[in-house]
């Protein structure tokens, strides 16, 4: 305070005069600041400025790329769905009119095979038809031939009578059948 | 300065208010020289300034991301301040990209050295002295002018002083008038301006500061005691008012700048 004093006595300072030091070390020191910063610090804030702006825009321009890219790939996945369902009616229907075909083949092949078993069956039961004709006239001709023996007490011995006797018959008899049939 | 002394000033002891020399402490080399002879704390704070402005810058953009960490974006915050809010805000689109180091530098430097006024140990703004004040304002002065003669040629001091679409009898009246306000008054206010609000508010810290410690210190009355603590309470307040102003003066300066330089690029369109 009593420095002050002093000053204020001896000097009367006034504070709009200035310390030409104070003038010379303020201007040195700003023009060092100015060409540190001008020099080393603006150009490395613009520089991440610039790259922070490229980032940003580059990242929206792959955003727009990426967001084409899957619009392309759903164009293509629907065409590929729509080919894919033209091809499985296609397949549906070739399916069908095989499947048709089959059925046809398969009906005719089994109506033929009817055919030839029924065919086969009637031969069969032709010919069993015949040899059971046969053996029931041999076996029929003899019992009756028998029976009329005992029946009549004479012994119908002649084979050869006794066959004629059975023939006739029994031709009469398939003549009555076969008159029963047409009638 | 004895209007303001206390009724009691009267006494041997009595307070004797601060003045501006005051802030005029001893130089440091030679040590304790008288000042004004040497180096002294204000200029061992303007270089300091620089350093720390410089280092801290160096290293908060040393290994500069895409995706700023907490100091980066700090530091950011600063330069896309002088460079957009300032700069690109006042210059335009076109002007600003070359003045963007200046812009930065001013706001810089001005703001901390003002900030100094708020660090308890240094508690000096650098710019309360009125030297440094001018020297900064001179370089802008002579840069602003320097832009209208480059951009423009000799005659811009022409379109600097002589305003269109004004009837010709009143130019010999307003000529004088555009050539004492824009090359005398302006670079006396720019620089004023800044100087006076930083010794205004360093005066209340000194102020508050021998007042709350003659109170306290000096007298035996102990309301007269309570009265510094006080005195020391209301000077929080100051301080945050001062911050402020700190804060705002640094702006104020840089804008002024950038609207200097502005002026002095577009003289022709007004």
């Amino acid at each position: 305070m009593v420095t002050a004093a002093v000053i204020l006595a001896s000097e009367g300072a006034n504070p709009l005069l200035p310390n030409w030091w104070e003038v010379l070390v303020t201007a040195v020191a700003f023009a060092v600041l100015l060409f540190v910063v001008k020099k080393f610090i603006a150009p490395t804030f613009e520089k991440s400025y610039t790259d922070r702006v490229e980032a940003i825009e580059g990242g929206i321009e792959k955003a727009e790329e990426a967001q084409a890219e899957a619009n392309a790939l759903l164009e293509q996945y629907k065409a590929q769905l729509m080919d894919a369902r033209t091809e499985a009616n296609s397949i549906r229907e070739t399916a069908r009119a095989e499947g048709a075909q089959i059925l046809a083949d398969l009906k005719a092949k089994a109506a033929e095979e009817s055919a030839r078993i029924t065919a086969q069956a009637q031969v069969q039961i032709e010919s069993e038809r015949v040899a059971a004709v046969n053996s029931l006239r041999t076996e029929v001709g003899t019992l009756a031939t028998s029976l009329a023996g005992k029946i009549v007490g004479e012994a119908l011995n002649d084979d050869a009578r006794s066959n004629r006797v059975v023939d006739r018959f029994l031709a009469d008899l398939e003549a009555q059948s076969n008159a029963g049939v047409s009638k | 300065m004895t209007a303001f002394a206390l009724p009691m000033a009267s006494n041997d002891g009595g307070f004797v208010p601060p003045t501006i020399s005051d802030t005029h402490l001893p130089d440091i080399l030679p040590w304790m020289a008288e000042y004004g002879t040497g180096l002294g704390k204000q200029m061992i704070m303007v270089i300091l300034s620089v350093v720390l402005i410089t280092v801290f810058f160096k290293v908060a953009i040393r290994n500069p991301k895409l995706v700023p960490g907490r100091v980066q974006f700090f530091a950011e915050g600063f330069y896309s301040f002088a460079r957009n809010t300032v700069g690109r805000d006042i210059m335009g689109e076109k002007n600003f990209r070359p003045w963007i180091p200046l812009l930065f530098s001013v706001f810089l430097f001005v703001l901390l050295n003002n900030i100094f006024g708020a660090i308890p140990l240094l508690q000096l703004p650098s710019f309360s002295h009125a030297g440094s004040a001018y020297a900064i304002a001179l370089i802008i002065y002579f840069t602003w002018i320097a832009v209208g003669v480059q951009k423009h040629g000799i005659r811009y001091f022409k379109l600097a002083v002589v305003p269109t679409g004004v009837p010709g009898w009143i130019l010999p009246l307003l000529v004088p008038l555009e050539i004492i306000s824009n090359f005398i008054v302006r670079p006396l206010t720019h620089s004023l301006r800044l100087m006076a609000t930083m010794l205004a508010g360093h005066m209340i810290v000194v102020l508050a500061g021998s007042g709350a410690q003659y109170l306290i210190m000096e007298q035996d009355s102990i309301l007269l005691n309570a009265t510094g603590v006080a005195v020391i309470a209301g000077s929080v307040a100051m301080y945050f008012l001062e911050l402020l102003i700190m804060v705002l003066q640094a702006f104020v300066f840089t804008l002024l700048t950038a609207i200097y330089i502005q002026g002095s690029l577009d003289a022709d369109a007004h």
